[in-house]
């Protein structure tokens, strides 16, 4: 059966060779430091399954340390110019997009067919994992394909792997480090002492009010946290449940679903959600590290007040 | 109530705002949420560790990193903007407005790695949604091109939110069952996934039209941009000038 440890390797391996590569580029000032920041990055797939939570827990401290504390610096990268790229574009056509494509289609294949295969009534993907192990599938089958087409040198994936690594840099581990973060939020009881003081300074004396705290403390909370799951058991079991739902009669699944989604409007506007909001500022190459929470604050404002709204006219209706 | 363990959101607001690096500031919030809530340090770092480890599906993403870097070698993105310099009739605007369209429908049915940032947003959506703007205002200074890309990003992001939770075996549908479950009400996911529809419409007409605004004020912000450019380049010139004395 295919698990996800079997996608872990593989992500190991990757990292491992984005660590040589760096190890080996003269050109970056700051090589050894990339060079320890990927490499203990890369242990914590290969290894970390079978390591000790302590000693997890120090290699994060390590990697934080060493890109907290002077940073990380980027080698010349090792790529074609623009001008032999346009060249390779216009030889290669279309065919350049059949790896590109490959990805979501073998990823969305993955997802519908492996949850049922089995060989001999073994499940042959983990069957919880699908999705996640679907894609990890995809690039590899991606990968093939251009290396098919496009015959480069055996190591250029790695090289080319590294170079946009690191044009992402640390920000690419801050997703994991915010889930490790949440994790120390609800060990010492962050979200209790927030909805108790939500429950006890805001007026809550009839619907409107009620609606307004909730929605709104919903995306408010999603912004401390990062993350609108989090926010939501909190909420919903402060305002929505107690008062929204059994003092004042609104509906439990209108409730529950728009204010999830009141949620999500925070999640647009916080630098916490690192995957959405901080990443691809560092995958676009954007010098402004809040470029894409700027852009989405208006629609996310907006969106909020309708989902305000719809709460409490839906929520009422009958 | 124990106020002393806010301390950790304390931290994050103040480093955000201080402009410190990110992953520093996560780990000292951590570190202090714990010690505050009443962990010993030890226990503390072994939280990290194991929350950090059992979130790495998270990173799965970068696998693609090999084929993209190699398809942009092979000029991927440059191949992308011929094309899309072809078709007369995209803009930024109806280029990202489809896309919207796209993310939300396929998140809704709950296909929801069709897109992303590392597969879709940098190698694909970004260079057309550039490219479509470049062939009707030409060569676009650089803050314009950056104002676009995140606007690529935006879009991914406001398609995905508001049409996943239209699919009924999603992880915030599931959440929301089982919390109320745990409350005493039973629901099917089918009538929580209903009361996303709402949103999900709206969504797609606020955002969507703040896309087709976009292309009416890119006009204007290109001029912007390279009038600053030019005024840059002016005030740039006699210090360079005073330098060389």
């Amino acid at each position: 059966m295919i698990t996800l440890e079997f996608i872990y390797v593989l992500m190991g391996l990757l990292l491992a060779g984005i660590t040589a590569v760096n190890a080996r580029d003269r050109t970056n000032p700051k090589r050894w430091r990339n060079t320890a920041f990927w490499g203990i990055y890369a242990a914590t797939f290969l290894f970390g399954s079978y390591l000790p939570p302590l000693a997890s827990g120090v290699l994060v401290l390590a990697m934080t340390a060493v890109a907290g504390f002077g940073g990380l610096g980027q080698g010349a990268p090792d790529t074609t110019s623009a001008d032999e790229r346009v060249a390779h574009a216009k030889r290669l056509g279309n065919r350049l997009y059949v790896p590109a494509l490959l990805v979501p289609g073998v990823a969305l294949l993955g997802t519908l067919t492996l949850k049922q295969a089995a060989f001999h009534g073994t499940p042959l993907v983990d069957p919880r994992q699908v999705t996640v192990i679907s894609l990890g599938i995809a690039t590899l089958v991606a990968l093939a394909a251009a290396l098919a087409i496009l015959r480069p040198a055996a190591l250029t994936p790695v090289r080319e792997a590294r170079r946009l690594m690191d044009t992402v840099g640390w920000a690419a581990v801050l997703p994991q480090m915010l889930a490790a973060l949440g994790a120390l939020f609800a060990l010492a009881g962050v979200g209790k002492v927030v909805s108790a003081a939500v429950t006890r300074w805001l007026p809550l004396n009839g619907p409107l009010g009620a609606v307004i705290a909730y929605a709104v403390g919903m995306a408010l909370f999603t912004m401390l946290m990062g993350n609108a799951f989090a926010a939501f058991p909190v909420m919903a079991a402060g305002i929505g449940l107690p008062l929204i739902v059994h003092r004042f009669g609104g509906d439990a699944a209108v409730v529950s679903a728009i204010g999830m989604l009141a949620g999500f409007c925070g999640t647009l506007m916080t630098p916490m959600a690192a995957n959405f909001n901080i990443v691809p500022v560092a995958l676009l190459e954007l010098p402004d590290e809040k470029a894409v929470i700027r852009v989405q604050v208006p629609t996310a404002l907006v969106l909020l007040a309708i989902n305000t709204a719809l709460i409490y006219f839906l929520a009422f209706r009958g | 109530m124990n106020l002393l363990v806010l301390i950790g959101v304390v931290i994050v607001i103040v480093g955000f705002v201080l402009r410190l690096n990110p992953l520093l500031v996560v780990t000292v919030a951590g570190l202090a949420t714990g010690l505050a809530g009443g962990l010993n340090l030890i226990a503390v770092v072994e939280a990290f560790g194991k929350s950090f480890i059992e979130n790495r599906y998270v990173a799965i993403v970068w696998m693609v990193l090999p084929v993209i870097g190699v398809l942009e070698r092979y000029g991927l993105q440059e191949r992308t903007r011929q094309l899309v310099s072809r078709v007369h009739a995209a803009t930024t605007g109806r280029v990202l407005l489809s896309y919207l369209a796209v993310r939300q429908v396929t998140a809704a049915l709950g296909l929801t790695s069709l897109g992303g940032h590392a597969q879709m947003v940098r190698p694909l959506i970004a260079p057309m949604a550039e490219a479509a703007a470049e062939t009707r205002h030409g060569e676009l200074p650089r803050a314009v091109s950056e104002r676009i890309r995140a606007y690529a990003a935006a879009t991914d992001n406001v398609g995905l939110f508001f049409g996943e939770d239209i699919f009924i075996a999603i992880g915030s549908i599931l959440l929301i069952r089982g919390f109320l479950e745990q409350n005493g009400i039973l629901l099917e996911p089918a009538r929580l996934a209903l009361w996303a529809i709402p949103t999900a419409i709206a969504a797609f007409v606020v955002h969507g039209s703040r896309m087709l605004l976009l292309d009416r004020r890119l006009a204007a912000q290109v001029r912007a941009a390279r009038a600053a450019d030019e005024r840059a380049r002016d005030g740039a010139a006699p210090a360079a000038a005073e330098g060389g004395r």
